[in-house]
Parts: C-alpha cells; sequence; structure tokens
C-alpha cells in the first residue's frame, strides 16, 4: 500500500523541528531513519497530517565523550553505534547487541532517537537504554527537559514524549571498571525482533558483585529490569545456585504474551536461560579485565 | 493539500530533476518516474528487501524512503552493476553458481551483496547468511546465492594479494 496524503517539512534545525511539530497540534509525526515508521504510513496504521522530516539538520548524528558520560546524537545510526569506536571501548554491550538489529540496509538508515522514540517492545534499543540508565534529553518549542530511561517506557510504542516534543539527545554515564557485560538474544531469523533478549552487566570488588543489572526484552509491553534478581546478586561471588535464584527472580517478574511466534511460558522460560547466560558472561568478563 | 516539491537526484551517475509529491516512496519513483524496473517492490514495508538500493553507497530499502528525502542525493540501482553481455563480477558469479531461479529478489541480493563486503570481512559463510537475512527468496535458493557471493568475496581477497 502506499501513504496517505501527508504535509512535508524539511528541518534543518532543531528549533524549525519543534515549531513545525508546536504549528501541527499533535497531529506531526517525526522522521528520522523511518524504518517503522514508513512501513506504518504505508499501511495506513498511521495518518499524520504532517512528517517532519530531521535527517537534514546537521549536527544532530554524534558519538562524543565526556569525562564520566558518552553523549549521542539522536539521529546516530545503527550502523554508526556498532561500529564505533568509543562505543566498543566504554559499552562494549551495545556493540555487540547491535549486531542483532535488523539487516544492514535497516541499520545503514535506523536511528538511536528513532528506535527509542517508537519503542518496540521487542526492540534492543530500549533494553540496552535501561541496563545502562541512559537519561533523554528532549526538545519542545517550550524548553527541554531529560528524562530518566526508566521513566521513558510506559507500554508498547508509547513513550514519555508529547507531540511537539523531540528526542535530541542520549547520555549513557561510564560504568565503573571492573563491570563485564552479557548480551543474548533469540530471534526466529537473525535480526528479527527478539523473541526473548537479556542484557547484563556484573561490576565487581573483592571478589563479590558490588552492581548488578539485568535488563529484558520481547517479554512484556516494555523492556525491564529485574530490580529483585539484581539485589538478590549483590555481595556474593556468582556460583550455580545464585545464577539459578537470579533467574527464578527473573522468570517471576515476567508477564510475556503468547503469539503467533511463541507461547508466554516459552518466552517466561527463554528469558531466564538467556539471563543466566548473560550472568555468566558478565561474570565471566569483569572477572577477566574483559569490559 | 500535499503540493509538489522538485527534487534533483543522481540516479546511477545521471542527474535527474523531477517534481514529486512528499508521499511517492523512492521505490516508485525510481520504477514508475524514471522507468528503473530492475529494483523490485515486494512487501513495502522492509521485510523482504528487494527494492534494496544504495544511498551514498550504503545499503537501504527505497520502500522505506521517500523520493523528496534523496533530494541532493546519490542512488545506485542494480541497472548500475552491468547490463547483458557486460555483467560485473557479482552478476557473473550469480550466473556461474545458479543464484537466481524467478530472479525477483536478486537485484535486491545484488545491491545488499554489493555493501556487506565494504562493512564486514564475511570471513564464513554463517557471516555471509546472516548479512542475507533481510533478503528474502521465495524460491529458496540461498545455498546458490551464498556460493556466488563467497566466490566473489575470495577472489577478491586473492585478487589483493591478501590470503589471510
Amino acid at each position: 500500500m502506499k501513504p496517505a496524503l501527508f504535509d512535508y517539512v524539511a528541518a534543518t534545525s532543531i528549533d524549525m523541528a519543534v515549531a513545525a511539530l508546536a504549528a501541527a497540534g499533535g497531529e506531526a509525526k517525526i522522521l528520522a531513519g523511518g524504518q517503522s515508521l514508513v512501513p506504518m504510513l504505508n499501511f495506513r496504521l498511521l495518518r499524520p497530517s504532517v512528517l517532519v522530516d530531521i535527517n537534514r539538520i546537521a549536527g544532530l548524528a554524534y558519538i562524543e565523550e565526556d569525562a564520566d558520560k558518552i553523549r549521542i546524537g539522536a539521529l546516530t545510526r545503527h550502523f554508526q553505534l556498532e561500529t564505533s569506536p568509543l562505543i566498543a571501548k566504554y559499552f562494549p554491550v551495545v556493540s555487540a547487541a547491535m549486531a542483532h538489529v535488523a539487516h544492514l540496509a535497516i541499520r545503514n538508515r535506523g536511528t538511536i532517537g528513532g528506535s527509542l522514540s517508537h519503542a518496540d517492545p521487542a526492540a534492543e534499543l530500549p533494553i540496552l537504554a535501561l541496563l545502562l540508565d541512559a537519561e533523554f534529553h528532549v526538545v519542545s518549542a517550550s524548553g527541554k527537559r531529560i528524562v530518566a530511561a526508566r521513566d521513558f517506557f510506559h507500554d508498547a510504542l508509547t513513550v514519555d514524549l508529547a507531540g511537539d516534543e523531540l528526542l535530541t539527545e542520549i547520555v549513557l554515564p561510564k560504568l565503573p571498571p571492573r563491570t563485564g557485560f552479557g548480551f543474548e538474544e533469540v530471534a526466529r531469523r537473525h535480526g528479527d525482533f527478539a523473541l526473548a533478549a537479556a542484557a547484563v552487566t556484573l561490576t565487581i570488588s573483592n571478589g563479590a558483585i558490588s552492581a548488578a543489572r539485568i535488563a529484558l526484552g520481547g517479554v512484556g509491553p516494555t523492556a525491564l529490569r529485574a530490580g529483585g534478581a539484581e539485589a538478590l546478586l549483590i555481595g556474593h561471588a556468582l556460583d550455580d545456585a545464585l545464577t539459578l535464584s537470579a533467574v527464578a527472580a527473573v522468570r517471576a517478574v515476567l508477564n510475556p504474551e503468547t503469539d503467533l511466534h511463541a507461547s508466554a511460558d516459552y518466552r517466561r522460560h527463554l528469558a531466564g536461560v538467556l539471563a543466566g547466560r548473560a550472568l555468566a558472561a558478565a561474570w565471566q568478563r569483569a572477572n577477566t579485565g574483559a569490559a | 493539500m500535499s503540493k509538489t516539491r522538485d527534487i534533483t537526484v543522481t540516479v546511477n551517475g545521471t542527474v535527474h530533476e523531477a517534481a514529486v509529491e512528499p508521499r511517492l516512496l523512492l521505490a516508485d519513483f525510481l520504477r514508475h518516474t524514471l522507468g528503473l524496473t530492475g529494483t523490485h517492490v515486494g512487501c513495502e514495508h522492509g521485510v523482504c528487501g528487494a527494492c534494496t538500493i544504495l544511498l551514498d553507497g550504503d545499503s537501504a530499502r527505497s520502500c522505506l524512503m521517500f523520493a523528496v528525502q534523496a533530494d541532493g542525493r546519490r542512488i545506485e540501482t542494480v541497472e548500475s552493476l552491468g547490463r547483458i553481455g557486460k555483467l560485473n563480477a557479482l552478476q557473473e558469479a550469480f550466473h556461474e553458481h545458479h543464484a537466481l531461479q524467478c530472479g525477483f529478489c536478486t537485484p535486491g541480493m545484488l545491491m545488499t551483496a554489493t555493501d556487506l563486503p565494504k562493512k564486514y570481512p564475511l570471513a564464513s559463510d554463517d557471516d555471509i547468511r546472516k548479512g542475507l537475512s533481510g533478503n528474502l527468496c521465495r524460491c529458496t535458493g540461498y545455498q546458490h546465492i551464498v556460493k556466488a557471493i563467497r566466490a566473489v568475496v575470495g577472489k577478491a581477497k586473492d585478487a589483493s594479494g591478501d590470503t589471510s
């Protein structure tokens, strides 16, 4: 099918983009990479009156380092994230996860800001944003605000962004030394949305876990953190018994749906298995110093 | 409501000027406005990969872009690779290895396989399969497509003297 009629604004600055969003009174959609939006337009699942194209805004695609954080421009393409030396150095979990994001032609176009704003429940970037306690910089014609990742994802395809707001920057706080990661995903076909995915970071101190993060995707309306399982790990060395307890705590907070691709029970089981593998990988990396 | 926009796009080295509705998909612009029907349209939602083209050298789905977005950009379609009697190395390899049956997916496969070796080493056939995972062949002739790409990637390594 083909999209319904829309007006088109090729914004060349953030100011111009948010002015166009404000003028449309909530009836506009932002066109970034378009890899999720355009299919919905083609099927006429969405019929916005205005498309605000942000692809021509200079200086909205970047990966930059500050002392304690990495800042990523919203228009940064997936392929740039996947291959960035800065990301590989400070957030190898992101480099590892990006290889699971769709296919090259889509990674060439899709953007970090677009994926996070779209918030597909099984997409990798929302999982990573939650895992890494990202903060999102949001701009509208009336001002700026900063939203924590854990407050951003409300429901499937529903985030804390008003119709006149544009996500402009994603900030990832650097991880402590001696932090290891694990990322595990199962999809029916390489690059498809995850049936389940698990991402873990573990920080160790004196042989015990001093900080733990476990994030999951594909198993509920939004990606989520397994806070109970994280708390179980603190102060201990990871062994088989502790892994089993953590996996059980992960499964306990999941409420996945049954669909064409997998049953709820299968997804819950799978998410636990993946979390266990990711924990083991993170523990090993933290202990061998390979961040 | 939706007035046309004037765009200038370089397609396969030729500069084209056109007035397009903003909702015109790049795939339809290439096929219907320019008559370049080598680019195929399958699913129109980015799943099948048949419409893959190169945008400023990078593979992209032409069904997930509007023609107006290509203003000032450079597009390569399958027509840029070669023609009958003068196929490029990749097309020759597809021919040699029987990497096409009905041919519907072939333009997308070729354009994807043009971009892949520029971005990934493709050391194993599994890497090639992962790289092709966004392109569907409903004749299911994947084995031969992988063989054809392997032949070209292997040759390229030999030609550069890199035997590592």
